[in-house]
């Protein structure tokens, strides 16, 4: 590859997804991550058992994620061919993982607000 | 012709020791941004290019970008674009054959002047090309973008009619052709035989697709539990499988423990399908090789109306090919300084990849708007190709290399382009598309 700039980067992504549904998922990623620093304003600090639930769902979120990848793609766990190939895996499963407990947390809180 | 003040555009930089600065630092070469991103230069020039697909379309959304009062003009016949190295996941059984098919107009930008004919004659003294219907268009500056000829009559007996029956298959001949070969791959995998795998002799375009094809072949039959009823035979031109040797080792290493039984120096020339034996050149004369399902890539050549021109090589190796006789680093006509060639049609010894497409756009951008404002070019092609290997469903390796055979690769220490990976499967399935689409629009 000659050079991967950002713009580069961004171009791929909006010819992945799809440039609405591309953007669409930057703001919902957005607004999830502004909802939780509110929470965590808001209450001024991460409340232990919330979090802890929402830890504890966490590796739902980090297969979810895996088997998704694996879901859209014609490819399993039996084709991890080199070490990079398990950074990689194992990157899904953490994004996964850290997105579903802040989902988690921020939509308790919420919740428990609110009723 | 070239004018003495030309001459120094046509190799800049060209010392070996700039050229090596050059090609060692990433960021050296990372010095034009996409065309939206630059500025944009005043000129009239007038422009033709022959052929929208890969190149000539990224080419046409930089420089309309990038000179918008430039006038544009763009002649292709064909109002399908292909993106061609989806043909073999669709071979493959894994995408239908309209993954690969858009509509050419999709991607030409509004500013720029679509002639809907192929080109039949281009008359570099005269400066003026004509179309299929007579019509002339003239020019300041060409660029020949019309990729490649498939010569299937040059196959005697060969039709493709015949695709998709009596396990004939023809990976390279289009979607649809690709759709039929999976049907006759699939039919063959199913009740074993002999699989015959072969390459044309000619400069080809994706050097490694015959191989990918030949290692899917064999993944079904293990898939399926059938390979003990397959033979997997592959008959190579040459004296290797692969030019580049670092990357021949390793592929004839795993043909050997694939169990693939290998011939060299056997060019196909003939099939007989109702006998089901296909023909081939050897240093030993005709020799006939029985198959139960082939994959028949025929010889490439240029289109005819730069093969049979003053454009195309005149002398060596390439005289009766007819790619486009360009400088290897600039890509300018040796002889019409004002003529560029990019794709699959420039007579260059690498190259012929759509990831080549993707580097030597940005050069011929940059050659040409120096040229146009008297300015020196500051981008050259290094010979970068890259194609990834696919060696089974859901692994490949990333394969990339310059003129010198030396490996180029974009992650270097992270992504081995050697070692069989999940993430290089992951780059041709997902982001090799994307990258594509990207390029076309001129933002990659
Ligand atoms: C089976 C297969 C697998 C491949 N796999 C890969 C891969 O994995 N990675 C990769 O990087 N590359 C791959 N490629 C190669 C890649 O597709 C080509 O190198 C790339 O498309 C070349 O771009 P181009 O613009 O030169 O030619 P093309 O994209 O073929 O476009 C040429 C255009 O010129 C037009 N034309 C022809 N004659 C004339 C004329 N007389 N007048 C006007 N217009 C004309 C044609 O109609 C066409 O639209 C593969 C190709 C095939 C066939």
């Amino acid at each position: 590859m000659k050079d991967l700039t950002f713009d580069t980067l961004l171009a791929v992504f909006e010819e992945v997804f799809g440039v609405g549904l591309f953007w669409a998922l930057v703001a919902v990623a957005a607004v999830i991550t502004l909802a939780f620093l509110w929470v965590v304003l808001r209450d001024r600090h991460v409340k232990a058992v919330p979090f802890l639930r929402a830890e504890l769902l966490a590796p739902i979120g980090a297969v979810a994620s895996i088997w998704f990848v694996f879901a859209i793609t014609s490819s399993g766990m039996k084709d991890m061919g080199g070490p990079i190939d398990l950074i990689v895996l194992l990157s899904i499963g953490v994004a996964g993982g850290v997105g579903s407990t802040i989902l988690v947390y921020v939509m308790q809180s919420l919740i428990a607000k609110s009723s | 012709m070239i004018k003495p003040e030309d001459k120094k555009m046509l190799l800049p930089n060209m010392s070996r020791r700039g050229f090596l600065a050059l090609a060692a630092s990433g960021s050296a070469l990372a010095v034009t941004r996409p065309g939206a991103q630059a500025e944009s230069l005043k000129t009239k020039a007038n422009i033709v290019i022959l052929g929208s697909g890969a190149a000539g379309t990224a080419l046409a959304n930089r420089l309309s970008e990038r000179m918008p009062n430039a006038t544009i003009t763009i002649v292709d016949g064909r109002k399908r674009h292909l993106y061609q190295p989806g043909f073999t996941l669709i071979a493959a059984g894994l995408k239908p054959a309209e993954y690969s098919v858009s509509k050419t107009e999709q991607w030409l930008p509004d500013t720029i002047k679509w002639i809907e004919e192929y080109a039949s004659e281009v008359d570099p003294v005269a400066k003026k090309i004509t179309t299929a219907s007579g019509t002339k268009v003239t020019y300041d500056y060409l660029i020949l973008a019309t990729g490649l000829k498939l010569d299937f009559n040059s196959i005697e007996g060969m039709d493709l009619g015949l695709v998709g029956k009596d396990g004939i298959g023809a990976v390279y001949a289009g979607p649809e052709h690709a759709e039929k070969t999976w049907q006759a791959m699939d039919a063959f995998t199913d009740k074993g035989g002999i699989g015959l795998f072969t390459r044309p002799a000619t400069e080809m375009k994706c050097a490694g697709a015959p191989l990918k094809y030949t290692f899917l072949t064999d993944d079904y039959a293990r898939k399926k539990d059938t390979r003990g009823k397959v033979k997997i035979h592959y008959a190579a031109h040459s004296k290797s499988l692969f030019s580049v040797p670092i990357v021949n080792e390793k592929v004839r290493m795993l043909f050997d423990e694939r169990g693939f039984e290998t011939d060299y120096d056997h060019v196909m020339v003939a099939i007989d399908p109702g006998k089901k034996l296909a023909t081939f050149n050897t240093p030993d004369g005709r020799k006939d090789l029985p198959y139960d399902f082939i994959n028949v890539i025929p010889p490439m050549v240029a289109p005819d109306p730069v093969r049979f021109s003053d454009l195309a090589w005149q002398t060596g190796k390439w005289a009766n090919q007819g790619w486009a006789e360009v400088d290897k680093y600039t890509l300018r006509h040796v002889r019409y300084s004002e003529i560029f060639a990019v794709g699959d049609i420039a007579g260059v010894p690498k190259g012929k990849t759509a990831a080549s497409v993707k580097w030597q756009v940005p050069v011929v951008e940059d050659q040409l708007i120096a040229q146009i404002f008297g300015k020196e070019a500051t981008q050259t092609y290094n010979g970068y190709t890259s194609c990834p290997l696919i060696t089974r469903v859901g692994r490949a390796m990333l394969v990339e290399f310059d003129y010198n055979n030396n490996l180029t690769p974009s992650f270097p220490g992270i992504i081995a382009p050697l070692e069989e990976l999940w993430i290089s499967w992951l780059m041709k399935e997902i982001a090799l598309k994307a990258t594509y689409n990207a390029m076309l629009r001129g933002r990659a």
